[in-house]
């Protein structure tokens, strides 16, 4: 659980500006899609994991926008969109 | 402020990367009526490197660019670390021409490079529009005439998709086939803040040298990618590369965010590290699949360049991009230039993009290095070899009780005649390469 402790103080370094909207969200029907599953392996921000219904959530906040989940469940999972304009973060160093 | 300009532009660049930098700083250089559309609040706020750019292949397209260009450190030293799960081999190569101007290689951070290159692009004349988010391509008779962004339509000779690895504009022009994950790999990294000082001593440099060190084996428990170690000014970049396919199928499953974190608790690491404190986490898909897997670099009315045409490319020694970006925007800046004095700018009209990357270092590179991706993905070289390697340094530097062992039949222990054939095969395999 250190991890997740971890990585949550790293994400809280960066910059983020609030989205009104989700810009990742999973299709309906597609929670428990093995593709799903693969993205808590996969992000590099840790924003995947499974509830304990077997489904997987996501939560949008500390998205570094990478595309790695999109990549891996492809359009029919998930609904994927880079964040409105001047939102999402914002890399000081990059 | 876009409205009363212009009705019709040149060209729309969307997204401001190297790519899209370098094609906006060209054409406004010859007097075009360029706007890049950049979702971030500023160039560099979506970007990401590992970050290491090499400058020989792109110095003379920018000629005026590279004297002042906020760089960090020039690389002066080339180091690369074999790791096994207890022990690492490192090599480090000092060379003299790695020292003398002009410097091939530079360590850099995008979020102040692409906001000072903007600002270069801009007094060339370009028109930058930040906070502008392109949700698709505005399509007539079969040719792109502009995007939509943020509700309206803006128009343009031509568009120059430059908007990343994912690059939808390219997608929504239907120059794109469905990425698959195989192709691709994900890079995260912390820049993590040291005293100057204090880095020039632990690296051992000088002034504004700087290393760059490339880790393989135990670092990514064995599955394609590796990890890297820049030194900037005040700042180190320290990350982990790999295969997106790797991270998901291959044994042991972990969580790429816990990769990064035994990787800094090496001990090898960790005391490289000491004291720092990390400014920044970041992450970026690169892709990795080439030349056979690279779609339609262009289309009627519309250009691709940069990562968004699949201009990354993984050949062990280095993982490069940035020069592809800067060149494939330059190339696309050029094809405009021509579009725009025969009136033509369809997809014929615009053929001469592939020509130009195809007679230079771009294509040419991808093309020599078509195999390299399918000869690297061998999963002894991440796992297998690295263990090898190390236990022979452990046999070979052992000063045991009693009598020490030979050398020769030391390493012959390790050494059998199937090991032997083996990396006689992998030779082979490298031979591709």
């Amino acid at each position: 659980m250190s991890i997740v402790m971890g990585l949550k103080a790293k994400l809280g370094l960066d910059v983020f500006k609030e989205d009104k909207e989700f810009h990742i969200k999973i299709k309906a029907g597609h929670e428990k899609d093995p593709r799903l599953k693969n993205t808590i392996l996969v992000c590099p921000a840790g924003l995947y994991s499974e509830n304990d219904n077997g489904e997987i959530v996501i939560s949008v906040d500390g998205c570094l926008e990478c595309g790695t989940c999109l990549l891996v469940c492809g359009p029919e999972v998930l609904e994927w969109h880079y964040p409105n304009g001047g939102v999402g973060v914002q890399f000081r160093f990059g | 402020m876009v409205e009363e300009a212009i009705e019709q532009f040149d060209a729309i660049v969307v997204g401001a990367g190297l790519a899209g930098l370098a094609a906006a700083y060209t054409l406004a250089g010859e007097g075009l009526e360029v706007l890049v559309l950049e979702r971030g609040d500023y160039p560099g706020a979506k970007n990401v490197t590992g970050g290491r750019i090499y400058l020989n292949p792109v110095r003379e397209m920018f000629p005026d660019l590279w004297k002042k260009a906020p760089l960090e450190r020039y690389i002066a030293h080339e180091e690369v670390c074999i790791m096994d799960k207890e022990r690492s081999i490192n090599v480090r190569y000092d060379g003299l021409e790695l020292g003398l101007e002009p410097y091939q290689s530079y360590s850099v951070l995008r979020g102040k490079f692409d906001k000072w290159f903007a600002k270069q692009a801009e007094r060339k004349g370009a028109m930058l529009v930040v906070k502008s988010r392109v949700d698709d391509v505005v399509i007539e008779n079969g040719r792109v005439v502009g995007v939509m962004a943020g509700g309206e339509a803006l128009r343009a000779n031509v568009v120059i998709a430059c908007d990343g690895v994912l690059s939808f504009t390219a997608e929504k022009a239907g120059l794109r086939k469905g990425a698959q994950a195989k192709n691709f790999a994900v890079g995260f990294k912390e820049v993590i803040e040291l005293p100057r000082q204090v880095i020039e001593d632990r690296f051992n440099l000088e002034g504004d040298e700087g290393v760059a060190r490339l880790y393989m084996g135990d670092v990514t428990k064995g599955k394609f990618g590796g990890g890297f170690l820049y030194t900037n000014k005040e700042s180190i970049s320290l990350g982990i590369v790999v295969g997106i396919k790797d991270l998901m199928e291959e044994e042991p499953k972990i969580e790429a965010p816990q990769l990064l974190e035994d990787f800094k608790q090496r001990p090898e690491v960790a005391r490289l590290l000491k004291g720092g404190e990390t400014a920044e986490y970041s992450a970026h898909v690169i892709p990795e699949g080439g030349y056979k897997v690279m779609d339609k670099l262009y289309g009627d009315g519309i250009l691709v360049a940069g990562d968004a045409a699949g201009f990354s490319m993984n050949i062990g020694v280095t993982v490069r991009g940035m020069e592809y970006a800067l060149a494939s925007g330059y190339f696309a800046a050029q094809a405009v230039i021509e579009a725009k004095e025969k009136n033509d700018f369809t997809r014929a009209g615009l053929a001469t993009y592939e020509n130009l990357l195809k007679n230079s270092f771009v294509l040419k590179d991808f093309i020599n290095f078509k195999e390299s991706l399918e000869v690297l993905e061998y999963p002894p070289l991440f796992k297998h070899y690295p263990e090898l390697a190390g236990n022979i340094m452990k046999d070979l530097y052992e000063v045991p009780a009693g009598p020490k062992a030979r050398l020769y039949p030391t390493i012959k222990k390790h050494m059998s005649l199937g090991e032997m054939w083996a990396m006689l095969q992998v030779g082979r395999r490298m031979m591709k390469i």
